[in-house]
C-alpha cells in the first residue's frame, strides 16, 4: 500500500508542500549551523594551502610572459614559417625592436631571457646582452628626421594629445599601442608621460606607420606633413642592426623557440617533464643525455613500493604484539613506537648517517666481527638502500598505528573459533585473522606510500644521487633553477599519479575498507 | 549422581588446577566425569573458574595441575585443533569476511573434505538449524538469533562428539533465548551430542541440562540434575544461587535424623532438615523456599513451629502473588502464592503467623 502512494506521485508533508522540500528546509538551518562551525578551518585551508598550490599548479601550464613582453612580435611571428629555414623578415624585427626595448626600459626582458632558456640554453644572455645594444642602436635617424621636419614632435606633451584623438589613433595604430603601453609604464612608474623625453622607438614607430602607408589622408596636419615625407625618410634596417648585435638574431632555430612558446598557455612544461620536446615537427624525446624525469618518477614509484612492503613486514609482527598483550604493556610499546614522531626528522636522519657510512657504527662492528674485511666496507649510504633503510624507519609508525588499532578491534575469539573448528595456527591465522586485518594493512599502506612518494628531507640526506626521489627535482627546480613551471608541471604529474593510484586502489580492495581504527 | 564410574566416562576433570599469576587458584582441585551424550551445564557468577574449566577443555587454556580426559585420552598437551571439539563462542565468533556457508564450509575446509561432500554437510547443517536459505550471506545481515544458529550450525557441522558453549545466548532477548534453549536442547538430544554449557543464567541451566554443576570460588559446589539442585542444595551457596531463597541464621537446639529444631537469633524455634550441621550447638543458616513458606496452618503438620511476622508489602505479578514480610528480625523475607480462587491476599501491616514442613526447610552451613 506504501507502495502504490509512493507511485502515485511525491509525498506531500502536512502543509501540501513537497516532503522533500519541506524536509530539506528543516535540515537547512542545521547545515550552515555546521558549516558555520567548520567554516574557519575551511577558509584557512583555502586561503592557506588550496588556493596556493591551485595557483602553483597553474604554473605549469601558464606561459604569458611570452605574449605579454613581445606582443608585437608575437602577431608578426605568427606568419612566419618556422620550416623554410629562413630568418625572418624586416617587419619581424621591426615589431621585435620596438618589444625588446620597451622590455628593457621595464626589466622585463631578462625575466623571459631566462624563461626562454629552459626552452634553448644561450638565450638568456643572447637578450641581457642585446636588451642593452637596443636602445643603443641607430634608430636615432627617425627622431632626427622626424624632428627636422616639425619640431614640435619633440616635445612629450604634443605626443600625449596626440594620441588623444580616435582618429590620429587609426592613422598611427602602431605608434598608438606602443605610446599606450610606454604611459602605462610611466604612470605605474609615477612619471607623467607628457613630460618624459621621448624615446627612439616611439619615432621608430611613429615613422613605421606612416611608412606602411596608415597615416595617409590623416586629419592632424603634423601627421599628413610627416606622412608625405615618410616614403623620402633615410632608413636603417632593424634586422641588420641585431645582426651585427649578435649573429644568433638571423639563426631561425631562435625565432623557432620564441614561436612555439608564444601561446599563453604551453604543454612545454609538462612535456618537458616527462622527457619530450617541442619541435617544428611536434613532439619528439629530448636528447638521451638529457632524458631524467622519466627515470626518477620510475625510482620514486619503486622505491615507495619497496617502502612500503618493508614497513608492512616489519610494522605487521610488531602491531599484533602490541593488539594482543595487555594494555599496560600494550603501551608501554606503544611510546616506544611513537617515539620516532617526538625525535626530529633531521636528526633521525642523521642518525642513519652516522649508522649506515662507510666509517660507521655497522661496518665498524661488521670489520670488528672480521665478516667484512677493512679495505672492502660496504657502501650503505647515499644510494638506494641508505634511503630505504631510513625512510622505512621513519614512516614504520604510520603503517603500526592503523594496523594496531584495526587489529585491536579483532576479537581473540575469532582465532579461537578457527582453531575449535580445526584449523592449524597458521591457517587460522591466514584464512581468519589476516582478511580481517587486511584494512590496516590498506590504510597503512596508503599512508606510507602516499607520504613516501612525495619525501623530500631524507632521500635528499642520505639519497646520494642514486636514491633521490623526483621531489629532489622538483625542490631544485623551485628554489635552485627557479623554473617553477617545469616544477608545477612534475609536482602536477605526481599529484596526478597518486589519484590514479589511489583511483585503482579503490578499485581494487575498496576504499570502505580501509580502516583508521 | 547419575555416572559416578569413572568406565564409561566420555569428559573427566582429575585433580585439576588453574592458576594464570601463581598466586592464586582459579579452579581449585576439579574432579568431575560425563558420560556420552549427557548435556551438562557449568553454572556459577562471574570469576567463580566455570569459562577456566571451558576453555581448558577446548585447549585455549592448559591446566596448571591434574589432567583432563577425553574419551579416555588425556588431551593435556594436544592443540586445540586436533581435539575436535566443537564450540561456540559468547559472541558467536562468526567469520566476517566469509559467507554463511563458508564459515560451515570451513571446518570441512581444514579437514580436507571433497567440494560436493562439503556442500552437501553445510546444506545439512543449515536445514537442521532451520537456515538453509542464508548460505549467501554475510553474518552481519543476520539478526542475533540467526548468527546464534549458524554459530550452532558450525560448531556441529564437521559432527564433533563433545560441544562446548560459552554463554551462547547471552546476547539475545528474552523470548528468543527461551527459544533457542529449547532449541539447542532439542538438537543436543536428537544428535545425542555430549554438551558442556556455560552459563550464569540459572533458569537457563535449570531448563536445559541433565545435570548442572554449580560453580564458586574456583570449586564445584554441588553437581546435580536441575531438581534436586533446586529442591536440595547442599550447601547455602547453592540454595542462595539457585532461585529464590530465604536465610534465616540461628543456632541448632535439637538434632535427631532427619529433624532438627532451630532457635532463630530473631527468636523463636523451626524445625527443619538438618544437611550439614552435625551437633547441637552449631550456627546454621536456614534455607526456605518462597513458594514453600504456608500461611494457611491448615496444611503444616500437628505441633509444628509456628512463627509471628508482620506483612511489608504485598506485590501482584499475575500469576503468583509476591508478599514481603518481617520474621525473627529478617525484613526480606518472601512468600510466593499462586494466584488462585481461594488464596489469601495479605495487607500490608496484617499480622500472620507462618510455618512450613520441616523437609522443606533446610539447616544449611553458616
Amino acid at each position: 500500500m506504501s507502495d502504490s502512494a509512493a507511485n502515485s506521485g511525491p509525498v506531500l508533508a502536512a502543509d501540501g508542500t513537497p516532503l522533500k522540500r519541506s524536509l530539506a528546509r528543516a535540515l537547512r538551518m542545521q547545515k550552515m549551523r555546521a558549516l558555520a562551525l567548520i567554516s574557519p578551518l575551511l577558509i584557512f585551508v583555502l586561503v592557506t594551502f588550496i588556493a596556493p598550490i591551485a595557483d602553483m599548479l597553474f604554473r605549469s601550464v601558464e606561459n604569458d610572459i611570452v605574449a605579454e613582453t613581445l606582443p608585437e612580435t608575437v602577431v608578426v611571428l605568427q606568419d612566419w614559417d618556422a620550416a623554410s629555414g629562413a630568418a625572418p623578415g624586416e617587419a619581424l624585427y621591426d615589431a621585435f625592436y620596438i618589444d625588446l626595448v620597451l622590455a628593457e626600459e621595464q626589466k622585463l626582458h631578462t625575466r623571459l631571457g631566462t624563461r626562454l632558456n629552459y626552452e634553448k640554453t644561450g638565450l638568456s644572455s643572447l637578450f641581457r646582452k642585446t636588451g642593452r645594444r637596443a636602445s643603443r642602436f641607430d634608430t636615432d635617424i627617425y627622431t632626427d628626421q622626424l624632428i627636422a621636419l616639425d619640431p614640435s614632435w619633440k616635445d612629450p606633451a604634443s605626443w600625449a594629445a596626440m594620441m588623444q584623438s580616435d582618429a590620429n589613433r587609426t592613422a598611427l595604430p602602431l605608434t598608438a599601442r606602443t605610446w599606450d603601453r610606454w604611459a602605462a609604464y610611466l604612470t605605474g612608474e609615477g612619471d607623467d608621460p607628457a613630460k618624459k623625453k621621448l624615446e627612439d622607438f616611439l619615432y621608430t614607430a611613429a615613422y613605421l606607420d606612416m611608412a606602411a602607408g596608415h597615416a595617409k589622408g590623416a586629419s592632424d596636419a603634423r601627421i599628413a606633413a610627416a606622412a608625405a615625407a615618410a616614403p623620402g625618410f633615410e632608413t636603417v634596417s632593424l634586422k641588420d642592426q641585431f645582426a651585427k648585435a649578435d649573429k644568433a638574431w638571423v639563426d631561425p632555430s631562435v625565432w623557432e623557440t620564441i614561436q612555439i612558446f608564444s601561446p599563453k598557455y604551453t604543454n612545454g612544461y609538462f612535456l618537458n617533464a616527462i622527457d619530450l620536446q617541442k619541435s617544428p615537427d611536434g613532439i619528439e624525446p629530448r636528447p638521451e643525455n638529457q632524458q631524467i624525469y622519466l627515470m626518477l618518477f620510475k625510482r620514486t614509484l619503486f622505491m615507495s613500493l619497496v617502502i612500503t612492503a618493508s614497513c608492512i613486514l616489519l610494522g605487521y609482527p610488531v602491531a599484533w604484539i602490541l593488539a594482543n598483550l595487555p594494555s599496560r604493556t600494550a603501551n608501554l610499546l606503544m611510546i616506544l613506537v611513537l617515539l620516532p614522531f617526538w625525535t626530529s626528522l633531521l636528526v633521525r636522519t642523521s642518525a642513519w648517517k652516522v649508522m649506515l657510512q662507510q666509517q660507521g657504527v655497522i661496518n665498524d662492528v661488521l670489520v670488528w666481527l672480521g665478516l667484512v674485511a677493512d679495505d672492502a666496507r660496504l657502501v650503505m649510504i647515499n644510494n638506494q638502500f641508505g634511503t630505504i633503510v631510513a625512510m622505512t624507519h621513519i614512516l614504520l609508525p604510520f603503517m603500526i598505528l592503523p594496523l594496531y588499532s584495526v587489529m585491536q578491534t579483532i576479537p581473540p575469539s575469532y582465532l579461537r573459533a578457527a582453531k575449535s573448528l580445526g584449523a592449524t595456527n597458521w591457517t587460522a591465522f591466514w584464512r581468519v585473522y589476516f582478511p580481517q586485518s587486511v584494512p590496516g594493512i590498506g590504510a597503512g599502506s596508503v599512508l606510507v606510500f602516499i607520504l613516501a612518494i612525495g619525501y623530500y628531507i631524507t632521500p635528499e640526506i642520505v639519497g646520494g644521487t642514486t636514491g633521490t626521489f623526483i621531489s629532489n627535482r622538483i625542490a631544485y627546480h623551485i628554489s635552485s633553477s627557479l623554473n617553477w613551471g617545469l616544477g608545477a608541471a612534475l609536482g602536477s604529474i605526481l599529484l596526478g599519479v597518486v589519484l590514479l593510484l589511489y583511483w585503482v586502489y579503490d578499485k581494487i580492495v575498496g576504499i570502505d575498507n580501509v580502516k583508521l581504527g | 549422581m547419575a555416572v559416578t564410574s569413572s568406565n564409561d566416562a566420555f569428559v573427566e576433570f582429575e585433580r585439576v588446577q588453574k592458576s594464570y599469576d601463581g598466586e592464586n587458584l582459579v579452579v581449585k582441585d576439579l574432579n568431575l566425569t560425563m558420560p556420552k551424550g549427557e548435556f551438562l551445564t557449568m553454572l556459577g557468577p562471574s570469576g567463580s573458574g566455570k569459562t577456566t574449566c571451558l576453555m581448558m577443555l577446548a585447549g585455549f587454556e592448559t591446566a596448571t595441575h591434574g589432567e583432563i580426559k577425553l574419551d579416555g585420552r588425556p588431551i593435556n598437551n594436544i592443540p586445540p585443533h586436533k581435539r575436535g571439539i566443537g564450540m561456540v563462542f559468547q559472541n558467536y565468533a562468526l567469520f566476517p569476511h566469509m559467507t554463511v556457508a563458508e564459515n560451515l564450509s570451513f571446518p570441512l575446509e581444514v579437514r580436507k573434505i571433497g567440494k560436493s561432500e562439503r556442500e552437501e554437510k553445510v546444506k545439512r547443517a543449515l536445514d537442521m538449524v532451520q537456515m538453509g536459505a542464508f548460505g549467501g550471506r554475510r553474518p552481519a545481515q543476520l539478526s542475533g538469533g540467526q548468527q546464534q544458529r549458524i554459530a550452532l550450525a558450525r560448531a556441529l557441522v564437521f559432527e564433533p562428539e563433545l560441544v562446548l558453549m560459552d554463554e551462547p545466548l547471552g546476547a539475545l532477548d528474552k523470548q528468543l533465548r527461551e527459544h533457542m534453549q529449547f532449541e539447542i536442547t532439542r538438537l543436543a538430544h536428537d544428535l545425542g551430542i555430549t554438551t558442556v554449557y556455560v552459563t550464569h543464567d540459572q533458569t537457563e541451566a535449570l531448563t536445559m541440562s541433565d545435570r548442572v554443576a554449580v560453580f564458586n570460588d574456583g570449586r564445584i559446589q554441588q553437581l546435580a540434575p536441575p531438581d534436586e539442585l533446586y529442591e536440595s542444595p547442599k550447601n547455602s551457596f547453592v540454595a542462595q544461587f539457585i532461585g529464590e531463597n530465604n536465610t534465616l541464621e540461628g543456632v541448632v537446639k535439637e538434632i535427631s535424623g532427619e529433624h532438627a529444631v532451630v532457635q532463630l537469633d530473631g527468636g523463636g524455634l523451626i524445625d527443619c532438615k538438618p544437611v550439614n550441621v552435625t551437633e547441637v550447638g552449631q550456627r546454621t543458616k536456614v534455607s526456605i523456599r518462597p513458594e514453600r513458606v504456608e500461611v494457611n496452618k491448615d496444611r503444616l503438620q500437628e505441633g509444628a513451629h509456628l512463627l509471628k511476622a508482620e506483612v511489608k508489602e504485598f506485590i501482584y505479578m499475575g500469576d503468583v502473588f509476591r508478599t514481603r514480610i518481617s520474621v525473627a528480625g529478617n525484613d526480606d523475607f518472601i512468600i510466593k502464592s499462586r494466584n488462585a480462587p481461594d488464596q489469601i491476599r495479605l495487607k500490608p501491616g496484617e499480622q500472620v503467623e507462618i510455618g512450613w514442613l520441616p523437609q522443606d526447610c533446610r539447616a544449611l552451613d553458616a
